[in-house]
């Protein structure tokens, strides 16, 4: 099959690899129809995630059409899915208290022991997202092997289009579990750093929950002004003073509630920043983080911080003072996706949520490396890139 | 990884090197130097001098009776100890089996055991008999985790190498990482326990573990 293979940084490529087969008995095959590029992809191609490996099949949002399923699998060959970026096994204390993403057993064993010595307990498994969490082939692909294909692939009806749907796999219940980590009550002022696919919906989904204000942080006009039609308000970190500001729009005490959509690669000229950039470039990892810290500052005492944004390992000058002093609630972590699938499905079919408006670009498979190129360069205008595998490759 | 590369005897099943020393010495001497807090010994941050870690544990969110009846079948144990080839168990009464170990260059070593004592739902615990190729002795226990967390499975693995070459060959690969090599196996426990399968990131069968460790054997 064709697929979409890292081989270092900004070196992805199109290649043809081995088809995937079924080999546990809850496995499945799914056949892609629609996958795309998430911003967390980004990292992988910066190369600043740890432990990815030449030849790696990335992808972690993605859905399709069953094609083989293992003898103890529940879906039916020919059903319509879209298929969770996190792999969970269903049965043991994380997966029955819904915190899916924290899966004890979907990473393989072997694979465990890296991520346990880095947090302590090891990670769950993720598709395409390098061997922390388990190095599974990903998405982007024409077909692809999904282990425990009873617990996660939402199926889902035909009447709506591949593009209403897909970012189930990740983005949508990414942005939806970011505003729930803000523990947003009516009423309360929310800032979101970063306005890209996840700071949307997270976004968005605040405004469902009944922010009575939201304010987007970004320096990307387009990207703000998509976040400026949801409902927000807008800030630009290039132009305006950012705490001073919401300081001023939040009633002189900061924001009830702060959601840092950026993660590791944050961009920002503070001295700290520019430290951890250099320490990041020569790879003493360093998590740069200066929309997080920005936050801390700015959210009011006793506020929420949520962060849904990737970060990997360790950073500097963390304003251990700020938390503690002002009270703060701290939430991250990777999305439980499948907890969120169902309800978020039928906030798509009634109307509540819309997601199709960050939709830039639909590119065939093949031209993965030049989406990724440009999801990455041209951040303004290039939104969201969804891959096909069977559309025509533009002339 | 350098580990995945090794195939063939990584260790004998999920083997602890004792250096030849059999566990109740090790047991009663570390009694010794135990901190009086309630951790268990697996977490005892000093060791015995000269002797190391003697065991892993992992907890299974099912219940005590279920994982002692499944590893009291020493035939399932192959399942998911990934240098066991099989076990033969010739009597389930008295647990008398013939463990068949990957060996080095494809060779396997043969231990035939007998369950010395049991306490149901609680504790297995077995030892070579004599003519083995290798003198070895195990206990495995059953104890309920708090909470609704399931059962604390603890494993305990001792052995004694044997004499030659091929002794020598087989005591190499004993000491390779056993403390891995338990911590592992122990986690395949727990996940065919708990989903009925071992996870796998293979695309392919031919990219699975199992088949890569036949190819190179």
């Amino acid at each position: 099959m064709r697929a979409l293979t890292w081989h270092g940084t900004k070196d992805v490529r199109v290649e043809t690899v081995d088809d995937p087969e079924i080999i546990n008995p809850r496995d499945a095959i799914i056949k892609i129809t629609s996958t795309a590029i998430c911003g967390s992809d980004l990292h992988l191609y910066d190369g600043v995630i740890p432990a990815v490996k030449p030849g790696d099949v990335l992808g972690h949002e993605f859905m399709g059409e069953v094609v083989e399923t293992g003898s103890d699998a529940t879906l039916k060959k020919g059903q319509r899915v879209v298929v969770p970026f996190t792999i969970a096994c269903g049965g043991c204390f994380h997966c029955k208290s819904q915190q899916y993403s924290a899966c004890d057993n979907s990473n393989p064993v072997e694979k465990q022991d890296m991520s346990a010595t880095l947090y302590g307990q090891p990670m769950s498994g993720l598709f395409g997202y390098s061997h922390l969490t388990g190095g599974y082939s990903g998405g982007q692909a024409e077909y692809v092997r999904v282990p425990f294909s009873d617990v996660g692939p939402i199926v889902v009806p035909d009447h709506l289009e591949d593009e209403k749907v897909l970012f189930l796999s990740d983005i949508l219940p990414t942005g939806w579990m970011a505003a729930e980590n803000a523990d947003i009550k009516p009423d309360d002022t929310v800032a979101v750093w970063g306005c890209g696919p996840v700071g949307l919906f997270a976004i968005q989904s605040a405004i469902v929950m009944g922010a009575s204000k939201v304010i987007a942080i970004d320096h990307y006009p387009h990207r703000l002004e998509l976040a400026r039609q949801l409902g927000a308000e807008i800030v630009n970190f290039r132009t305006t003073h950012v705490r001073e500001a919401l300081m001023e729009m939040s009633g002189g005490i900061g924001v009830d509630a702060v959601i840092d959509a950026v993660g590791m690669e944050s961009h920002g000229f503070a001295v700290d920043n520019m430290m951890d950039v250099v320490k990041q470039k020569i790879g003493i990892g360093a998590d740069r983080a200066s929309a997080l810290k920005q936050a801390i500052l700015a959210v009011r005492f006793g506020g929420k911080v949520s962060i849904p944004g990737v970060y990997g390992g360790m950073t500097d000058k963390w304003p251990l003072g700020a938390m503690m002093e002002k009270g703060l609630q701290l939430r991250g972590g990777q999305t439980h996706v499948q907890k969120y699938t169902k309800d978020l499905l039928a906030k798509i079919e009634d109307g509540t949520l819309d997601t199709t408006f960050l939709i830039s670009h639909r590119l065939p498979l093949e031209d993965a490396a030049r989406g990724y190129k440009n999801f990455k360069e041209e951040q303004d205008s290039w939104t969201k890139v969804i891959l096909k595998p069977g559309m025509e490759k533009a002339a | 990884m350098s580990r995945q590369t090794r195939t063939g005897p990584a260790a004998l099943a999920v083997g602890i090197a004792l250096g030849g020393v059999a566990l109740g010495a090790i047991q009663a001497k570390r009694k010794q130097g135990r901190s009086p807090d309630d951790a268990p010994d697996f977490a005892l941050r000093q060791r015995d001098g000269e002797y190391d870690l003697v065991g892993r544990s992992v907890t299974i969110r099912k219940p005590r009776d279920e994982l002692f009846r499944f590893w009291r079948d020493f035939g399932n144990l192959a399942r998911f100890m990934e240098n066991l080839e099989k076990v033969e168990v010739e009597d389930a009464a008295t647990g008398r089996a013939t463990w068949h170990i990957k060996g080095p260059a494809g060779r396997s070593v043969a231990v035939r055991t007998t369950i010395e004592s049991e306490d149901e739902g609680r504790m297995i615990a077995w030892r070579s008999l004599d003519g083995s190729d290798v003198e070895t002795e195990g206990k495995v226990t059953f104890e309920d985790a708090p909470g609704d967390r399931g059962t604390r499975v603890g494993l305990t693995i001792g052995y004694k190498p044997p004499a030659g070459a091929l002794g020598k060959a087989v005591a190499k690969a004993f000491l390779r990482e056993p403390e891995i090599q338990a911590r592992h196996d122990l986690k395949r426990f727990k996940m065919l326990m708990e989903t009925g399968e071992i996870a796998t990131s293979a695309r392919t069968k031919a990219q699975t573990r199992a088949a890569k460790q036949e190819n190179a054997a």
